[in-house]
């Protein structure tokens, strides 16, 4: 039964990203990335990680998609669809992307990308959010406040340049 | 374990299933008689000037929306902390790591405020 | 081929989220003439009152006059998105109920089985909340840009800014309420609540009322109500993001409107208030029938008394401008957020 669920919201995640790329609009690019990543946590629940789950519908969807939808937004495209620009390159893209899938396909089917199970068993993953807890706080603690560091720099960034832009924009 | 979240499953499902049978017996329902004036979008009785979607955007939406990706990131740090300051060999470890963390954070959101990211004019 | 327990978990679980979605799905239609009538009461009118005795099918009026009204897609409208943004509005308000409990596990007498009174006790539960409860934003920005409207574009990216402010803070106020109970599950929440008035969440001083202050701000944020419902105004906006849209889908963004209301009471009540606890810290000796329907009693009590004041507040207040709003949920609940996170952490550790 967990099979037939894992198939059914994989090839539905596989179809919306597929999706992705090849409507015309930019906004409904943006609405079936949504429906990839609402997958993808359905995936992690199958995987006995609630809390994953939750996180990717909490970060992923509500925040990230927010900020993609908000510069499609601005973007303004309306309905045209958008030119292809780099002309001539579309064989050679077509090739490499053929070869990095029979690569995948190889190391999936000869066992290279495996990830240990852990030592975890299903009865200890109920109460989900202390086992990660653990986990983070003890051993993890220094990409822990690496990762405040990484939020950081990222915010003063975004605000020094967008206040830079809007300081230009009201000089003139 | 993973049984009770076949009920989210389910009533996402079953919402969407009553919404399209809606709509539906609404489609069968309904009168239709679209003419141009009546489908011209409202703009308090005038013509409609411009495209609807040209030049509203000020960038103070941006900024809001990159603000609120770092604090919910930093909340979501915040779930599995709460739940292990009961515990009595880890509280007061944890609790000083999560002050530097915040600490951190609340020197960004300061920076915010003093050069003016939260303003909206 | 599962075994006869899990195929009775799994009828178990689609019994209650049936009974869970009729129930739900028929609550906005008393709710509205509540509504209506408190609004009249308050405004010392009477409210409807001649549509059947003292207007109580006004609601069954107003739903057939919704399901007859013609359905205007304005010309050049994006059909996909204006079609899917009211059922995105939808389906996250209902999908909340999949973790809310209305009570513990009680023991039915005539066929003694056991029913838990939740469709799921989730282990992350209030996270799983707040997570669904942001997809709500995608029906206002959908459904304001698929218009072609420049009213309902400039209402839905409002709208969808103001709650990403006040989703902050109710990020912070369900912390505070974990760091009170040890847990993230709603049904463990309610269970560490019950040894009468005083261990109820609200009343964990000095923190406990300002977390409820601070929820209960960003929640009336949140499902854009007054004093926070600038984004549907009609002196402004005309109306925001619901601008172009008629019929059916119109009655889906208010019903979605109404099941957040009812949906964040529900969570007032289980986060500060004890859910289905009583008061009282000493326990009569009632048969556990009674007992359980008693705690029902109290449950419903509580939430009818959230929803009222919530009515209650939309006609007293006034509403707020936009850039009042931004500052009150960046400059002053983020802040008090993160005091009363350092307080509450302390206070958790050496208590």
């Amino acid at each position: 039964m967990e099979q037939l669920f894992f198939y059914i919201f994989a090839f539905a995640a596989v179809i919306s990203a597929i999706l992705v790329i090849s409507v015309r609009n930019p906004v409904h690019s943006a609405f079936f990335l949504i429906v990839t990543f609402m997958q993808v946590a359905a995936i992690f629940i199958l995987l006995r990680s609630p809390f994953l789950a939750a996180v990717q519908v909490f970060v992923y969807v509500g925040a990230v998609m927010v900020l993609f939808l908000f510069a499609v937004l601005v973007l303004d495209m309306g309905k045209e669809t958008m030119k292809e620009h780099l002309h001539g390159q579309s064989i050679p893209a077509g090739v490499m992307a053929v070869i990095l899938f029979l690569l995948m396909c190889y190391m999936v089917v000869k066992g290279r990308i495996v990830a240990n199970p852990g030592s975890y068993g299903e009865a200890a993953l109920v109460n989900n959010t202390e086992v990660i807890g653990r986990e983070l706080y003890t051993r993890f603690i220094y990409p822990f406040e690496i990762v405040s560091l990484i939020l950081l720099v990222a915010l003063v960034g975004a605000i020094a340049l967008v206040m830079q832009s809007k300081g230009k924009e009201q000089g003139k | 374990m993973i049984i009770p979240y076949l009920g989210v499953l389910i009533i996402v499902g079953l919402v969407g299933f009553m919404g399209v049978m809606s709509f539906f017996a609404s489609f069968i329902m309904r009168p239709r008689n679209p003419y141009a004036e009546k489908l011209t979008p409202w703009e308090c009785g005038m013509e409609p000037v411009g495209e609807a979607n040209a030049g509203h955007f000020r960038v103070h939406y941006f900024i809001i929306a990159i603000l609120f990706i770092v604090f919910d990131v930093e909340t979501l740090f915040l779930f599995p902390w709460a739940t292990l300051l009961t515990d009595k060999g880890l509280s007061g470890f944890i609790f000083i790591e999560m002050i530097v963390f915040v600490a951190i954070l609340a020197i960004g959101f300061i920076y915010a405020w003093v050069k003016g990211a939260l303003e909206w004019v | 081929m599962p075994d006869t327990a899990t195929i009775l978990t799994v009828i178990a679980i689609v019994v209650k989220v049936v009974i869970a979605t009729m129930v739900i799905f028929s609550l906005p239609l008393p709710l509205t003439w509540i509504e209506r009538k408190v609004a009249g009461h308050i405004q010392v009118r009477l409210g409807p009152w001649r549509v059947g005795p003292h207007g109580l099918l006004q609601p069954v009026a107003d739903t057939i006059k919704l399901l007859f009204k013609e359905d205007i897609v304005p010309a050049k409208a994006d059909k996909f998105l204006f079609w899917l943004a009211p059922l995105m509005a939808m389906v996250p308000a209902f999908a909340v109920f999949a973790a809310i409990p209305i009570g513990d596990t009680v023991m039915v007498p005539i066929i003694n089985q056991e029913i838990a009174l939740y469709i799921a006790d989730m282990n992350v539960g209030i996270l799983y909340i707040l997570a669904i409860g942001g997809l709500g934003i995608y029906g206002i920005i959908l459904g304001g840009w698929a218009s072609n409207s420049k009213y309902a574009l400039l209402g839905g990216l409002r709208s969808s800014a103001q709650m990403i402010s006040y989703e902050i803070a109710i990020s912070f106020a369900a912390i505070g309420v974990v760091m009170m109970s040890n847990s993230l599950s709603l049904v463990e929440i309610v269970r560490s609540q019950n040894h009468g008035i005083f261990s109820w969440n609200f009343f964990y001083l000095p923190v406990g009322p300002v977390w409820f202050a601070i929820f209960f701000i960003g929640s009336l944020a949140e499902i854009n109500r007054i004093p926070f419902d600038l984004p549907e105004d009609e002196g402004t906006l005309s109306s925001g993001y619901i601008t172009e849209y008629s019929g059916m889908k119109f009655s889906f963004f208010m019903l979605a409107e109404y099941v957040a209301m009812v949906s964040v009471s529900i969570l007032a009540v289980i986060m500060f208030f004890g859910g289905w606890n009583s008061p009282f810290p000493f326990t009569i000796g009632l048969p556990s029938i009674l007992a359980d329907l008693l705690a029902l009693i109290w449950f419903f009590g509580k939430v009818c008394f959230f929803i009222y004041l919530f009515m209650w507040l939309r006609f007293t207040l006034p509403r707020y401008r936009y850039d009042h709003l931004m500052v009150i949920g960046w400059k002053i609940l983020i802040p008090l957020s993160l005091v009363t996170l350092l307080v509450t952490g302390f206070m958790r550790i050496i208590g």
